[in-house]
């Protein structure tokens, strides 16, 4: 009876408690709403954060990220940055920005395609910090302190196309991806024309594994490709390691993708894509430092390219094997893309044979181009999963 | 690889880490103890086996550090149910969020390692069959051991002393004490066998089958584990058929894709759980009428007729 009566009263304290932790939360943020609209978002903000949906060694996009984030302490050694891995893509992620914002950060950065919602609600709550999101869209008026920011990854993809369609002697390329997001479409699409554009035989085969990083059906994915004759092998996941090492031990080629894995791969590294954030995240630090983010271009769906010339997504190191006579395409091929053409210069049609994507000589514009990237190209093997 | 051979054998190297859980399960369920936490011991399994792999550079040593993982976090599970009384169930999931929150913390570091991994030995001769071969004798020193262990837990179950017991704590543990067996320990000592399995195959799963470290990385083949062991009535045949199935349920979305068969791949990837449900619905009211009495309470909660 004494204890029964005990717990009721510790679970009587526990609830008063909650509840008095949720007020104080309330009555803070009503306060910084108030106090702080007239302050420009995210000026003279004395910590960063960034958010990861993963670890940041996982040889690749988390990876890139939290390179971003160490420039920029390299370039502002007073700013306290800080970072958060596995940080899921649901309302924990807004509590994990929630955290940050208490502990000083003005400018928080939302890496993961799937912490859009989160990056909204909590840009909602507080006008006075920047908080910027790397992938998504925002339809619609953006709001003073929100942005999205990204770079145009089929742009290096293309030319990573063109070192497998050179290496491929099967002519059979094999793609693993996790979710048929525009920007995944986009990528395959691009690596098959690209390495069409120097092996007009060679096809891509894909093979999703519905999650971003599931070593295990990366693996297994891995061997239903090279069971069935693929020599060179890339991906659009997380986490790159896996699908690297499946390929080297079976002496396929690979080319990598977020960032570079050479030495997973040492004989069968071709190339690849990788981020290089630095630049794009210390710019965008230093404008929200100066109060000069709302009405920037970083206050928009900030997309840029090679043909800006300030593409966060670059060309990785080339591997052994590559030849000069590749590496001179690869160049021409860049420099194309950088003035006036694109991966997707038309005519380019869908794997259907019938629907054309892209008419004959038409150049898309950049933020055009995942919204007609509707179906793969002519030359992959799968079709986009139906709804 | 033509398909069918494909689908099964790769059936057998991802079926491999569910077959040891089941297993364990299988001993830890005969001896009258749940144990939901299975898929925390694999993923302990998982971590410390790619850790201590990595540390060391081999990978046997993995498989062991796995085993003891396992069997760590069976412990906890055996100490609050066996000695505090407390629900089998409901403690099952709390060592499954412990191992959670503990690889996800010490795995982190161990990501960007690299291992040996246990490498695919082909047996002479016998891989050399035709279909067979590849799908059964071109697998990885684990999985061999599995092979193994399947009649060997059924040797032990059915035909040994301590199998005896094992099943006799499971069906009514007055029985055993009356006999001047203590239950306690025999329990216990099935449960920490049950995770010790479960942990190698949760070290089969990184060491040799992904050849990765993640958090979570196991993705519910724990649970379908002790689905498995549930539907096929905790016998060590039937339990190495259900392993297999599922297995080979999971194996079947790259191969199917890869060949350019464009299923739903949302469908594709669900197809291993609506198999789980199948096999439950179809095989309820034998299985009902085979629990062991013991291990019914457990399941008391919800009728079964």
């Amino acid at each position: 009876m004494r204890t029964r009566r005990f717990m009721a009263a510790a679970i009587g304290a526990a609830l008063l408690l909650s509840t008095a932790a949720c007020s104080s939360n309330d009555g803070g943020q009503a306060a910084s709403v108030e106090g702080k609209t007239a302050e420009a978002p995210g000026k003279a903000s004395p910590a960063v954060g960034f958010i990861m949906v993963g670890p940041k060694d996982d040889f690749g996009y988390n990876q890139a990220v939290y390179d971003g984030a160490m420039a920029v302490q390299k370039a502002y050694p007073e700013m306290e940055v800080l970072t958060a891995e596995n940080v899921p893509e649901t309302d924990e992620a807004a509590r994990v920005m929630e955290g940050m914002i208490k502990k000083g950060a003005k400018i928080i950065f939302a890496t993961s395609y799937g912490h859009l919602d989160a990056a909204k609600t909590v840009a909602a709550a507080h006008p006075d910090v920047v908080v910027v999101h790397q992938g998504g869209t925002v339809d619609g008026k953006m709001p003073p302190n929100l942005g999205t920011y990204f770079g145009t990854v089929y742009e290096p993809v293309y030319l990573a196309g063109i070192l497998a369609g050179k290496a491929t002697k099967s002519n059979k390329l094999g793609y693993v991806y996790a979710f048929p997001i525009p920007q995944t479409i986009a990528n395959i699409n691009a690596f098959q024309l690209g390495a069409a554009s120097v092996n007009p035989k060679a096809q891509t085969y894909v093979v999703n594994t519905s999650n971003w990083c599931d070593p295990a059906a990366q693996a297994q994915a891995a061997q239903s490709l090279l069971g069935q004759g693929v020599d060179v092998l890339t991906q659009h996941q997380d986490c790159t390691a896996t699908i690297t090492k499946a390929a080297e031990a079976a002496g396929a080629y690979v080319v990598g993708y977020h960032a570079d894995a050479s030495k997973l791969a040492p004989k069968g590294w071709l190339g690849g894509s990788e981020w290089a954030w630095s630049d794009l995240y210390t710019d965008l630090v230093k404008t929200a430092l100066a109060g000069k983010f709302t009405g920037s271009a970083y206050n928009a769906n900030y997309r840029v390219g090679f043909k800006d010339g300030k593409n966060p997504f670059v060309v990785s190191e080339f591997g052994p094997s590559v030849t000069d006579e590749t590496k001179a395409q690869v160049a021409t091929a860049k420099q194309d893309i950088s003035t006036t053409g694109s991966p997707f210069k038309g005519p380019i049609t869908a794997n259907d044979g019938t629907t054309v994507l892209f008419a004959a000589g038409e150049v898309p514009a950049y933020a055009d181009v995942e919204a007609k990237n509707t179906m793969f190209v002519e030359g992959v093997v799968g079709e986009i999963p139906k709804k | 690889m033509n398909l069918f051979v494909e689908i099964l054998a790769g059936g057998v190297t991802g079926g491999s880490s569910i077959l040891y859980a089941a297993l364990g399960e299988t001993i830890s369920e005969r001896a009258g103890v749940v144990n939901l936490g299975t898929e925390g011991s694999m993923l302990g399994g998982a971590c410390a086996g790619y850790a201590i792999a990595a540390q060391t550079g081999n990978p046997w040593m993995g498989a062991i550090a796995g085993a003891v993982a396992g069997c760590l976090l069976a412990s906890v599970l055996a100490y609050f149910v066996l000695e505090r009384g407390s629900n089998q169930l409901a403690t099952g999931l709390v060592v499954l969020f412990l191992a959670l929150g503990l690889t996800s913390l010490f795995g982190v570091a161990f990501v960007s390692r690299t291992i040996t991994p246990m490498a695919v030995w082909d047996v002479p001769l016998l891989s050399e069959i035709p279909a067979i071969g590849p799908i059964l004798f071109q697998q990885d020193p684990l999985t061999y051991l599995a092979y193994a262990l399947v009649p060997a837990v059924w040797w032990l179950l059915f035909r040994s002393r301590w199998g005896l017991l094992i099943r006799g704590a499971g069906e009514r543990t007055e029985v055993l004490a009356t006999y001047g067996h203590r239950v306690v320990p025999t329990q216990a000592l099935a449960v920490l066998i049950g995770g010790a399995l479960a942990g190698i195959g949760g070290a089969q799963l990184s060491t040799a089958y992904a050849n990765a470290w993640f958090e979570n990385m196991v993705q519910g083949r724990g649970f379908i584990a002790v689905a498995v062991v549930i539907f096929a009535n905790r016998k060590p045949f039937p339990v190495a058929a259900g392993a297999l199935l599922f297995g080979t349920a999971l194996a079947l979305s790259p191969a199917l894709q890869s060949r350019g068969y464009s299923i739903n791949q949302f469908a594709l990837h669900a197809i291993p759980y609506v198999a789980t449900i199948l096999a439950l619905v179809v095989l309820a009211r034998r299985q009902a009428d085979d629990t062991p009495e013991g291990l019914r309470k457990v399941f008391e909660l919800s009728p079964v007729h």
